[in-house]
């Protein structure tokens, strides 16, 4: 058993890369993620890994892709204006199925906002911030072990299903401390690239550079060769795999907690440093004697569409308390599809939401 | 006859216009390529965004095609991943310059050993001849119908100034210069650039009176003074040429991949402190 260590968000993300076979980081400085860029300076070039402070978001975005074609597990951080600048090269990723890990703590926006204090107003750039129809798979933790094990899960993912992963965190579980223990190393699955030999599927196999394959990666529509077309039934078969390859796989990817969801007439759902007020709100709810249950997820996109309609189904209400003006209450409310009402609550002011205000909501509804 | 092994023959014919300078520039630098026996399946070749930036697409060899502006920052990546490997970049005047123009003056300044080929035609071909940073004052271009005011970058001292150690120019004209220079980035060990003036006559040289390719590449001749006769030349007359030859050549520094290596193996030797 590993020992129980005093340890922050950002540290955590850090030795889960390292965990999870990272050997390379390109990144900017930008806070709340900058304690990672620098712990990775030091810790890289010890295990044979490299680190790069690049001239921007855009460069360390690319400097990342190139690698990880290279054949290196490779990963950025970066926080809001930053992960703005990264997209369309996140978007390059997932048209040619690159798999890299982009850490985006989230903070105050738009623009620069009010600099590095918390928010979550990422949840649908983390989506649909590059331009077109396109996968992405986007993990969220909630506390400091969680940001560990995301770390390493957000490796495995991006590899097995060569997509980029975000892992979305935020200033407060970035910078929070709090006593971990983490998993033993090596317990955690890190995924492999599917590679030449392995049982065809809708990923296909990875060829890295130098390895006397002379592949064309491009950002064009491509066909099976890799070769640009413009053929639209290519271009169709293309968009509907890339993106088909993570759908399919929604339950698998599913993360979720539940609490005391069997005889709730009020659910929470919550993510990320709300979720820990509003569990704690939750308690104090059914100490008072209400029926309040709460779904926390820990992966947002592909949005849990079915645990979420389960659950609408079984409750009067759901409240989504969230430091942005709605971003996932509104996908919530999608999966709800009417089956119950949902009750947004909502922060922008860059303080966290106590359990003391959420309270009172979950008790009105 | 040689070179063929190093096209993708299959995706031939290429998509440049009739009289375009790309394909010429592509053909010196496999002439480079085979000159110095640069080894096909060690090679990565990576382009951004523009006519010329499809030239990686023809190239038997691993390629990438990148985003707009971004490919000297991708083959970072590439280098620092393995350094063995060798990268080269192809892309245009507007993806270096404009665009990209903060990526390359830092791959200059780190001296990071990648061989960067730009293929200056003065305007964005891709988007039908708009102007760029290296249109020349005065002409014409789709976006300066009045005849470009802005003054155009000498691309060659801006990234000698940035720090790379081999730095070069030609033209689609002085073909075997064109070989030989990019012969010599392609040993170079560290960053080394050619740019080379290559003629697009459907954009460019439509609107100033060089429609035919040939009328582009006699302007090229008589426009070019050498490195030696521009040192003997009043700057009043050396308005409007352009000066050919190297410029810079120097393997006093050290190339940043084995700069971090070195780094790599001084700390391996002390273990790793952080281990808890
Ligand atoms: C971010 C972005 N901005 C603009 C474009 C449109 N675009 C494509 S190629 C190009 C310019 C190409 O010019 P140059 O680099 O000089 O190459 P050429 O086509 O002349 O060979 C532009 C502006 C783009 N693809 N991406």
């Amino acid at each position: 058993m590993s020992q129980p260590r005093l340890m922050q968000g950002n540290e955590a993300c850090v030795e889960g890369a390292l965990e999870a076979g990272l050997r390379f980081f390109a990144g900017y400085p930008i806070t709340p993620s900058t304690e990672i860029a620098e712990m990775l300076a030091e810790r890289l070039p010890r295990v044979g890994g490299v680190f790069i402070q690049m001239e921007d978001e855009i460069a360390s975005m690319a400097a990342v892709i190139g690698a990880s074609l290279a054949g290196v597990r490779a990963m950025t951080a970066t926080s809001g204006p930053g992960f703005s600048l990264k997209q369309e090269n996140l978007g390059y990723a997932a048209i040619t199925e690159t798999p890299c890990v982009v850490v985006n703590v989230q903070r105050v926006g738009p623009s620069t906002g009010m600099p590095t204090s918390p928010a979550q107003g990422d949840v649908m750039q983390a989506r649909w911030g590059t331009h077109g129809d396109h996968p992405v798979v986007v993990l969220s933790p909630s506390s400091v072990v969680e940001t560990y094990v995301l770390t390493v899960k957000a490796f495995a993912i991006a590899d097995e299903l060569r997509v980029p992963v975000v892992l979305l965190s935020d200033e407060v579980t970035a910078h929070m401390r709090e006593r971990v223990v983490l998993p033993d190393p090596g317990t955690l699955p890190r995924g492999e690239r599917p590679r030449a030999g392995r049982a065809p599927s809708d990923v296909p196999p990875m060829v890295h550079f130098g390895e006397g394959k002379r592949v064309l990666v491009t950002g064009l529509y491509h066909d099976p060769s890799g070769f640009w077309t413009e053929n639209p039934e290519e271009a169709d078969r293309l968009i509907r795999r890339l993106c088909g390859k993570v759908e399919s796989r929604r339950e698998q990817l599913t993360m979720v907690d539940r609490w005391y969801l069997d005889d709730a007439r009020v659910a929470v759902i919550a993510y990320g440093c709300v979720a820990r007020s509003a569990l704690r709100a939750v308690r104090m709810a059914r100490e008072r004697g209400h029926r309040v249950g709460m779904l926390r997820l820990a992966c947002l996109w592909p949005f849990p569409r079915h645990e979420v309609t389960a659950v609408a189904g079984r409750v009067e209400a759901i409240v989504v308390p969230e430091m942005n003006l709605g971003q996932l209450a509104g996908e919530v409310e999608r999966a709800a599809c009417g089956r119950c009402r949902v009750v947004g609550y909502q922060r922008v002011d860059s303080e966290l939401i106590r359990p003391e205000e959420l309270l009172p909501v979950l008790e009105e509804v | 006859m040689e070179g063929l092994r190093f096209l993708r023959s299959e995706h031939l014919p290429h998509l440049w216009c009739a009289g375009c300078g790309h394909g010429i520039v592509l053909g010196a630098v496999i002439r480079a390529m085979l000159r110095v026996g640069v080894d096909q399946d060690r090679t990565v070749v990576v382009s951004g965004i523009g006519c010329s930036s499809r030239a990686v697409g023809y190239l038997n060899m691993d390629t990438l095609h990148t985003t707009h502006g971004r490919a000297l920052a991708f083959a970072t990546g590439i280098k620092l991943a393995r350094p063995d490997l060798r990268v080269v970049v192809l892309a245009g005047d507007g993806d270096l310059a404009a665009i990209g123009g903060n990526h390359l003056i830092h791959a200059a300044r780190r001296n990071m050993g990648i061989t960067c080929v730009c293929f200056n035609n003065g305007i964005y071909g891709m988007t039908s001849g708009q102007y760029s940073p290296l249109t020349p004052q005065g002409f014409r271009t789709a976006t300066a119908p009045y005849g470009h005011l802005e003054r155009d970058f000498d691309l060659c001292r801006l990234v000698e100034a940035a720090g790379a150690t081999y730095v070069a120019r030609s033209t689609t004209y002085h073909v075997q210069q064109t070989i030989e220079y990019v012969a010599r980035a392609l040993t170079h060990d560290g960053f080394s650039f050619v740019e080379v003036l290559t003629q697009c006559p459907t954009y460019f040289g439509r609107r100033n009176r060089m429609a035919d390719p040939v009328k582009m590449l006699e302007w090229f001749r008589q426009r070019a003074v050498t490195v030696a006769q521009a040192g003997r030349m009043k700057p009043e007359d050396l308005r409007g040429r352009v000066v050919i030859g190297e410029f810079h050549r120097t393997e006093d520094v050290s190339e940043y991949t084995r700069s971090y290596q070195a780094l790599i193996s001084r700390l391996s030797g002390e273990g790793d402190r952080d281990e808890r």
